[in-house]
C-alpha cells in the first residue's frame, strides 16, 4: 500500500490476455473467442457490443469467474478471475444480471442485505441501515423494503438487483443488458441512475448492451466484439469510423442513425 | 489486497495496518479540544473480519460515552485509507445520526457521509400483529379454503364437459398425451411399486405368522393376508406411492408452465387447457391406477406367500388354491373401483395445485408440497368412506 505519487501508474481493473473460449456442442467445437485481449482501466464505463452469439455474455461471465477460459488469462483487480467466487466477493465485483436474479424467497431488504449478513460478524441493525441506504440510493422508497420480488415491476427489480450488487461498494460493476425489458421512460431513468452512481462512487463499469440509446448515453469507451476478438475499442466516434461490416450495420442502420442524432456534436 | 488509492491527507509509512480503529488524541492545552482519529480501511470486508467488530465496538462505545459526559470530541477522518457506505454508516450511527461539532474529512468522504446521512431512515414497520389482524388472517384462510373448493368444483365440472366432448368426438381426443402420461405414470412406476409392495407383504406375513402360530391357526394366514392386501393395503399403498411420485410431477409440470406463461400462450392460441392438460392426465391416471393397484397387490401377495412357505411350511400351491375361497371376488372389484377413484382424485388435485401456482419459484415448491399432502390425505379419507359404504360387500 504505497503512498500515491502525483500521477500513479494505475493498474487496469480488468486485464484479459490471449483469451480463447471453446464450447463443445453436438460433437462440434465452437470457438467463441480466439486470442482476445482487452484492458479495462479504472473509472471507465466500457460498453461491449457485438452480434448475437459473439460471446459478449460469455466474456462477462469469464470476468466474473463463472466460466473458465479454455486458454488465456483473465485478471480482475490483480487476481485471477476464478478466485472471485471466494467469500467476500461482493466487495470486489458487483453484477447486475439481465433478469435481476433476485432471490425470490427473500424480501427486498433481505435481498440487498444478503451478502453483508452472510459475513455473520456485523450486527443486524447496521446491516439493515446499510441496506436501507442502498435501497434509497437506487431511487426506491423505504416503503418497498418489505415487498417480495414477485410484487415488483421490471424496473424495480433491476433497481433492487443494482442495490444488491452495490451493497459492499465493489469498485467494479458488471451489467448485462441493463435496460433490456424496460419501457423507454424506465430505461432513461435507469441510465440516469447508472451515470450518477458511476460518477459519485467512482465505479468502473463494464456493460453488455444491444440498446443503442443506452450505449450512446453512457459509455466512455466502446469495445466491439467480432471475428472472435475485439476488433476495435475506443470512443464512440473512433469506433464508428472503423471500417468493418458489423460496425457499419450496427451503427449505420436506422436505429443507429436516430441514436447518433442525439449524440452531442 | 486493497486497491492502492491516492490519499493526499495521509503522511504515514507505506506499510500499515488496514484494520479499522480509533485513536484518541487528548486535548492539547489551549489549542484544540480532544479529537478522535479514525484510521484503517473502513470497508465492509475489513469490518467483517473476525474479531475486528468486537474490538471496535469497545472503542466506539467509549467514544460515545465520553462524548456525552464531557465536551464532545472532534472527529478526524483524513487518515482513513478507504471508506465505504458500511464504514460511513458505522460512524454515522456512532454520532447518533447527526453531524459532530467538529469534523475533518476529505471532500469525497464528506459526500459519502452526506449520502448516508440523507438516506438513513428508520425501517418502516412491517405491520404489527393485532387481534383484528389475526381475525382477518383467519377469515382469509377460510375464504382461501372455500376458494380451493370452488376452483376444484370448476375443474371437476370442466372435466365432465371435456369428457362429454371426448365421447362425442373421440377422434379429436388428445390421445398422444394420454399415451405419454400412461407410460410416465403407469409403466415407469412398476418397479418401485412392486418393490415396496413385496416388502410390505413380507413384513405383514412375518408379523402375522408369529401371532397365528401362538393360536395354532396357521392356515388362516391365507384369509388374513388375502383380505387385508387385496381389499385395503394394495390399493392404498399404490395410491400413496403414486400420489408422491406422479401427483407431484403433475403439479410441477403444470406449475412450471404457469411460471413460464406457457398456459397463457396455450389459451391465446385457442387451445383449451382443460381438454389438453387436465383431461389427458386424469384419464391416464384413472386407467393406470387400478392396474398399478393390482400389480402392487400381486407383489405383496408374492412376499406373503414366500414368508408363509419359509416360516410356516404352507406350500404356495395350497395358498393359491385356497385364496379364491378365502377372499370373495367382490373385494377385488371393490379395490379396482376404489383405485380408479383414487387415480382420478390424485390427478385432479395435482392439476388443481399446478394451475394455482403463482409466477415465482417459491410458490412452485409450496404448490407441489401442498398437492402431495392433500392427495394423500384425500386418498385415505376416501378409503375410509369406501370402508363405511361397502362394509357389507365381500366380507
Amino acid at each position: 500500500m504505497s503512498s500515491a505519487a502525483p500521477d500513479p501508474i494505475v493498474e487496469p481493473v480488468v486485464e484479459i490476455d490471449q483469451l480463447t473460449s471453446v464450447f463443445h456442442a453436438a460433437g462440434q467445437d465452437l470457438v467463441v473467442h480466439q486470442d482476445l485481449d482487452l484492458r479495462i482501466e479504472a473509472g471507465e464505463l466500457l460498453s461491449i457490443v457485438g452480434g448475437s452469439g459473439s460471446g459478449k455474455t460469455v466474456l462477462l461471465r469469464q470476468i466474473l469467474g463463472l466460466v473458465r477460459p479454455h486458454r488465456g488469462r483473465v485478471t480482475v483487480l490483480g487476481q485471477p478471475a476464478e478466485r472471485l467466487g471466494d467469500a467476500g466477493a461482493a466487495s470486489r465485483v458487483g453484477m447486475l444480471f439481465q433478469h435481476g436474479a433476485l432471490f425470490s424467497a427473500f424480501s427486498v431488504l433481505d435481498n440487498i442485505a444478503f451478502a453483508l449478513r452472510e459475513l455473520k460478524t456485523l450486527p443486524d441493525d447496521l446491516v439493515r441501515d446499510v441496506a436501507l441506504v442502498k435501497l434509497q440510493m437506487v431511487g426506491l422508497d423505504a416503503m418497498q423494503a418489505h415487498k417480495m420480488p414477485a410484487e415488483l415491476s421490471g424496473g424495480m427489480v433491476k433497481r433492487v438487483a443494482l442495490a444488491r450488487a452495490l451493497v459492499m461498494d465493489p469498485p467494479l460493476l458488471l451489467l448485462d443488458e441493463p435496460t433490456a425489458g424496460l419501457d423507454p421512460d424506465g430505461a432513461d431513468g435507469f441510465c440516469e441512475l447508472l451515470r450518477a452512481l458511476h460518477r459519485e462512487l467512482a465505479l468502473t463499469v463494464v456493460m453488455v448492451t444491444h440498446d443503442l440509446d443506452t450505449l450512446f448515453e453512457l459509455s466512455t469507451r466502446v469495445a466491439v466484439l467480432a471475428d472472435k476478438r475485439v476488433i476495435v475499442s475506443g470512443t464512440l466516434p473512433e469506433v464508428m469510423a472503423f471500417p468493418h461490416p458489423f460496425i457499419h450495420n450496427f451503427f449505420g442502420g436506422q436505429r443507429g442513425q436516430r441514436a447518433r442524432l442525439q449524440l452531442p456534436a | 489486497m486493497n486497491r492502492p488509492q491516492s490519499n493526499p491527507g495521509s503522511f504515514v509509512s507505506p506499510i500499515r495496518d488496514a484494520t479499522p480503529c480509533l485513536q484518541r488524541q487528548p486535548a492539547t492545552p489551549g489549542a484544540e479540544s480532544a479529537c478522535i482519529l479514525v484510521q484503517g480501511a473502513w470497508r465492509a470486508a475489513q469490518l467483517a473480519e473476525p474479531g475486528v467488530w468486537r474490538a471496535l465496538q469497545k472503542d466506539l462505545t467509549a467514544a460515545m460515552a465520553t462524548g456525552e459526559a464531557r465536551e464532545a470530541p472532534g472527529w478526524d477522518l483524513r487518515d482513513v485509507q478507504e471508506l465505504d457506505h458500511t464504514g460511513a454508516q458505522v460512524l454515522w450511527n456512532v454520532w447518533g445520526r447527526q453531524w459532530p461539532k467538529r469534523l475533518d474529512t476529505l471532500p469525497t468522504q464528506r459526500a459519502l457521509l452526506a449520502r448516508v446521512a440523507r438516506y438513513t431512515t428508520p425501517l418502516p414497520a412491517p405491520g404489527r400483529a393485532t387481534l383484528l389482524g389475526y381475525y382477518l388472517v383467519f377469515g382469509n384462510r377460510v375464504l382461501r379454503f372455500l376458494d380451493h373448493l370452488h376452483a376444484l368444483l370448476l375443474l371437476l365440472g370442466q372435466l365432465l364437459l371435456d369428457t362429454l366432448r371426448l365421447l362425442r368426438h373421440p377422434g379429436q381426443g388428445p390421445w398422444r398425451d394420454v399415451s405419454g402420461h400412461l407410460t410416465q405414470i403407469g409403466a415407469r412406476a412398476l418397479p418401485i411399486t412392486a418393490l415396496v409392495g413385496f416388502l410390505i407383504g413380507v413384513v405383514l406375513a412375518y408379523l402375522m405368522t408369529r401371532q397365528l402360530k401362538l393360536l395354532g391357526a396357521d392356515l388362516f394366514i391365507v384369509d388374513l393376508l388375502g383380505i387385508s392386501l387385496i381389499r385395503e393395503l394394495g390399493p392404498v399403498l399404490a395410491a400413496v406411492l403414486i400420489a408422491g411420485r406422479s401427483g407431484s410431477t403433475i403439479t410441477a409440470q403444470i406449475g412450471v408452465m404457469r411460471v413460464t406463461e406457457e398456459i397463457d400462450a396455450m389459451r391465446v392460441l385457442g387451445i383449451a387447457q382443460g381438454f389438453r392438460l387436465v383431461l389427458p392426465r386424469v384419464l391416464a391416471m384413472t386407467l393406470a391406477m387400478p392396474l398399478i393397484s393390482v400389480w402392487t397387490t400381486l407383489a405383496a401377495l408374492t412376499g406373503g406367500i414366500l414368508v408363509a412357505d419359509l416360516l410356516m411350511q404352507i406350500p404356495p400351491s395350497y395358498f393359491v388354491r385356497s385364496l379364491p375361497g378365502a377372499v370373495d371376488v367382490a373385494n377385488l372389484l371393490l379395490a379396482t373401483a376404489k383405485s380408479a377413484v383414487f387415480g382420478a382424485l390424485i390427478a385432479l388435485i395435482g392439476c388443481h395445485y399446478g394451475l394455482r401456482v403463482q409466477p415465482n419459484t417459491e410458490s412452485l415448491g409450496q404448490g407441489t408440497t401442498a398437492s402431495v399432502v392433500t392427495s394423500i390425505t384425500v386418498v385415505i379419507l376416501v378409503d375410509a368412506l369406501f370402508a363405511v359404504l361397502f362394509k357389507d360387500v365381500g366380507l
